[in-house]
């Protein structure tokens, strides 16, 4: 057994014990790491991250309990204050000896502060640690509290705009002085750079470029930034992030060879000037220079990896500094030689002011090689592009096609994933190459795009080129003539559509009886509803016939809510509801001390109820004449209405009478997602019928139906299937439409989507409704009338027949109800107790 | 909140010192589950009829602190069988009380016995 000391804890650092520990060599090394900070390796380059969304714990690389399992000893809050490199040990600063037989100096890189006179003031800060970031944040709460609020960062480099973000984030009005006359030097050019101003500077940050700082002045606080051109800049508080300084202090007096301008000199097996001492990360010294981005310092810590173990891999000669990342909300990219300009090279740029974003290729006279580029404002192209580059592919006829997207109509102009060489890098950060995804596919040892990556690790860094792992996986699974398939779960090999074949025609009568036919197990939480959806949808079975395999809502008849009580929603047909059953609503509801709120398909939700008081209250609900709503199911839900010519003076046909009778067509139909439908009376469109699955809006000469539109996270608005229709006609197309999209939708699939994903889209659909061009428009209406005479209320069916009301009790064994529920009171009425 | 939780101990059949009669076999639904009393717990019971086996486990949703998981819906994870609670589908196995979704909960779960169509779980107290 060889013990490796690692000192540093950081993303290296980190990445090098995780490299080792997949080694197949591992069982003879033990780990002994020593971190600095208090806290173990965490994600530096989402540190900004850390005011806004994520917290410490979040952006740990992995918990402490990691280091334990996997046998590595690891000592945070630990500064080594020598090395002996004779004696191969290192010493603490709390002067303990820890011996090794290999060691590896993982210890980054220091804030950069320039020698400016006054950078001693309270109130300037580095961008580094997050200790840093805790630093600046108690100092940002004290400015604010005594009505200060600016902030300054120096440095417009990668990640001074980071800290720019951070401070914005902090609530500070923020300004970013760079040296240089251009944002991030290093990568962008002016073109890039101005584009990147306007869109930061829109977003209500500062930007002074081509400003030297020659002086911090304030009394003892900071006030002023003086610059050498004379001018001035106000601000409370400063935030040094002007680059970096390899951490080579150690190594310098342990005597290993260091360069002039800081950093430890390796080769390219990062092996430093000593044997059994290696460097990896932002403080090795590599081919003259340091590597201040993830990507080269995570192939560093495999190569040390490697070079301990007795492998053979090492650093290449030229390392590619390509990166994309958001910054402020802003895609940025570069690759390759950005700024190449002579006369063997032409530059291709294009610039979108008014959108912001900015282009640019750099590709040689003869048209035939990327060499480097800009992306701002748009990085979509970035992956492509940078394939492109690095693996010197042809370019397309006009290389201005790479970034103006093609104008003819064709789809790609690079090309499909297939075209790229087995060794393309498609994952920078873990190193994973075109090969290392598509060989196991193809020898069959992964079969699934999640045995991929967890396999090779590719999109766990950055995620950057997760579309790409996906259109390989797909290509390959594709050129393998292995279908990728979509299906239910683990206990059925088919999807809903091939499930729906399988029980009409085998005429399956319950869930069991498909498991042993077609499937495997118990079943589970997936494919039981969407076996209850099935049933339903070809029998018209309620759910009170196959009681457990219906979701959590449908099982009970009515709405879980987050205290385990349920809502109920009554039927009310297309909104018209009389002054009688209101009264009966507003009775029960006060009865039964229920919270009631209108609902968006103008229905009254009455919520509180607990599991055993359901019946009860349906019994007085049926017993006034109304009937189950369906709230809680994939099924009809509502046909919203206006009021139409009866009332408005603009109507144009009886809107509520239709959609009355709309409603009661197709009440208690289930279908693979909720059906939501409206009628409008004019084109004014005050149901607002486009943003439902159907909508019929009144024209001069009839009914114009709509469908595939909703509501929710992504509003679709309806689009038009036939004009001018009239109420016979309207309701044959509803019936073919709704049929179909339940025959073959996917579950838990709303119209929109549905057709999005149906071949020929909108037109298809048209000849299919309206011409019959597949034959089954005859079926599709017999199904759906089949559907319609069969209803039945299922809470009038439940509540006349004992035995199905068993389910309904609490307990087995008692009477009790649920002693777990408490209310508090709301505005004159009561919510569930929240926890604390 | 921690008292509540803290009621809930998962219960290993050679521990058990007290079988609890709790209803007879047809009490509780085929390939489902129902709730039972027993002093201040509340325990959900599950009926595998495929197999014939039975489960017991808590009826508290470790999540969100509910008594609703007898109101899941039963099923199986390769094999393992499992529940899914009705709030947000969070699954736990009922072998070990585990949650199978690579979270931190974990329930606790009771030896199920049957005996003349009745059924009894075994308790520590």
């Amino acid at each position: 057994m060889k013990k490796i000391i690692v000192v540093g804890n950081g993303m290296v650092g980190y990445k090098f014990c995780e490299k080792l520990l997949a080694n197949p060599e591992k069982e003879n090394y033990q780990i002994q790491v020593f971190g600095e900070e208090p806290s173990p390796a965490y994600d530096r380059v989402h540190l900004s991250e850390y005011f806004s969304e994520k917290g410490k714990d979040e952006l740990l690389l992995a918990p402490r309990s990691w280091y334990e399992e996997n046998g590595i000893e690891l000592r945070t809050s630990s500064l080594i204050s020598a090395i002996h490199t004779k004696e191969k040990e290192v010493i603490t600063y709390k002067n303990e000896k820890f011996s090794y037989d290999y060691l590896v100096l993982a210890t980054g890189s220091s804030a950069f502060v320039p020698p400016i006179k006054g950078s001693e003031k309270t109130g300037v800060f580095v961008y580094r640690t997050t200790e840093d970031l805790d630093a600046i944040k108690t100092y940002a709460e004290r400015l604010q509290k005594k009505g200060k609020s600016t902030a300054t960062v120096l440095g417009g480099g990668l990640l001074g705009l980071e800290a720019a973000n951070a401070a914005k984030e902090l609530g500070l009005k923020t300004s970013v002085v760079e040296f240089a006359p251009r944002l991030m030097p290093r990568q962008l050019d002016a073109g890039g750079s101005n584009t990147l101003i306007r869109k930061i500077e829109s977003l209500g940050i500062k930007i002074l470029t081509d400003k030297a700082t020659s002086e911090i002045s304030g009394e003892e606080e900071i006030e002023t930034l003086r610059f050498s051109d004379g001018t001035k800049h106000e601000t409370d508080m400063l935030i040094i992030s002007a680059g970096i300084r390899p951490r080579d202090e150690l190594a310098k007096s342990g005597g290993l060879q260091t360069g002039g301008r800081g950093g430890i000199y390796v080769n390219n097996k990062m092996q430093t000037s000593v044997k059994d001492v290696y460097a990896i990360g932002e403080a090795a010294l590599y081919n003259n220079a340091i590597y201040g981005l993830v990507a080269p310092g995570y192939n560093m810590a495999d190569v040390a990896v490697s070079q301990i173990t007795g492998g053979d891999k090492t650093m290449a000669e030229h390392i590619d500094m390509s990166t994309q990342l958001k910054l402020i909300g802003t895609d940025v990219a570069s690759f390759g030689d950005p700024f190449i300009e002579n006369e063997e090279v032409s530059a291709i740029t294009y610039e979108n002011k008014q959108r912001g974003i900015y282009k640019r290729i750099n590709v040689t006279r003869d048209g035939k090689k990327l060499l480097g580029g800009i992306l701002v404002g748009d990085a979509s192209d970035y992956q492509n592009l940078f394939q492109v580059y690095i693996n010197a592919m042809k370019l397309p006829e006009n290389p201005e096609d790479l970034i103006l997207g093609s104008r003819g109509g064709e789809s790609s102009n690079l090309g499909s994933v297939t075209d790229l060489p087995e060794t393309a890098q498609i994952c920078s950060c873990e190193a994973v190459s075109k090969g290392d995804i598509c060989n196991p596919l193809e020898s069959g040892e992964c079969c699934s795009i999640d045995d991929v990556v967890a396999k090779t690790k590719a999109s766990t860094g950055c995620g950057g080129c997760k579309p790409m792992v996906t259109d390989l996986f797909n290509e390959t699974m594709k050129s393998l003539g292995k279908e990728v398939k979509e299906v239910i779960c683990e206990h059925f090999d088919f999807n809903r559509q091939e499930l729906y074949d399988l029980v009409k025609l085998n005429k399956i009568k319950d869930f069991d009886e498909a498991l042993n036919l077609f499937g495997k197990g118990h079943g589970c939480e997936k494919c039981k509803p969407v076996l209850a959806s099935i049933f339903a949808s070809i029998t018209m079975e309620t759910a009170n016939k196959q009681v457990t395999i219906q979701d959590s809502n449908d099982k009970f008849l009515a709405n879980i809510q987050r205290n385990g009580t349920y809502s109920i929603v009554p039927r009310v047909p297309g909104g018209e509801i009389t002054p009688d059953k209101l009264i009966t609503l507003g009775a029960v509801a006060k009865k039964f001390d229920l919270y009631t709120k209108i609902t968006g398909g103008q229905r009254i939700d009455m919520f509180g109820a607990e599991l055993h008081q359901l019946p009860e209250i349906w019994k007085e609900l049926i017993d006034a004449g109304f009937e189950s709503g369906h709230a809680y199911g994939k099924s009809l839900r509502t046909v919203k209405s206006c009021v139409g010519s009866t009332w408005c003076r603009y109507g144009m046909h009886e809107s509520v009478s239709f959609a009355i009778q709309i409603e009661e067509r197709y009440r208690g139909l289930r279908s693979p997602h909720k059906l939501k439908g409206g009628v409008s009376g004019c084109i004014r469109e005050c149901a607002e019928a486009r943003g439902k699955d159907f909508g019929i809006i009144a024209v001069e000469s009839g009914w114009n139906l709509y469908v595939c539109g909703n509501g929710g996270a992504t509003p679709k608005h309806a689009i038009l299937l036939a004009e001018g229709l009239d109420d016979e006609t309207c309701i044959k197309y509803l019936d073919r439409f709704l049929m179909y999209y339940i025959r073959t939708a996917a579950p838990l699939m709303r119209t929109a989507p549905w057709l999005e994903k149906l071949d020929g889209g909108i037109e298809h659909l048209k000849k299919v409704v309206i011409e019959d061009s597949l034959g089954i428009a005859e079926e599709l209406e017999k199904e759906m009338h089949g559907l319609v005479n069969n209803y039945e209320c299922e809470w009038k069916q439940a509540i006349e027949d004992p035995e199905m009301m068993k389910r309904f009790k609490h307990f087995v064994n008692s009477d009790e109800g649920d002693d777990n529920i408490s209310f508090v009171s709301l505005r004159d009425q009561k919510m569930p107790k929240a926890w604390s | 909140m921690q008292e509540l939780l803290a009621q809930y101990q998962s219960v290993a059949a050679p521990e058990v010192l007290n079988w609890v009669k709790v209803g007879n076999t047809t009490d509780f639904p085929k390939n489902g589950g129902a709730c039972i009393k027993y002093k201040t717990k509340q325990i959900a019971v599950f009926n595998f009829a495929r197999d014939s086996k039975w489960y017991a486990c808590q009826n508290l949703c470790p999540h969100k602190l509910e008594m609703v998981l007898s109101r899941g819906m039963t099923g199986d994870k390769e094999g393992i069988p499992k529940i899914a609670c009705p709030l947000h589908k969070k699954t736990f196995s009922l072998e070990d009380g585990n949650n199978l979704n690579g979270e931190d909960y974990k329930i606790a779960v009771y030896p199920v016995k049957i005996q003349s169509e009745n059924v009894y779980i075994g308790f520590t107290d």
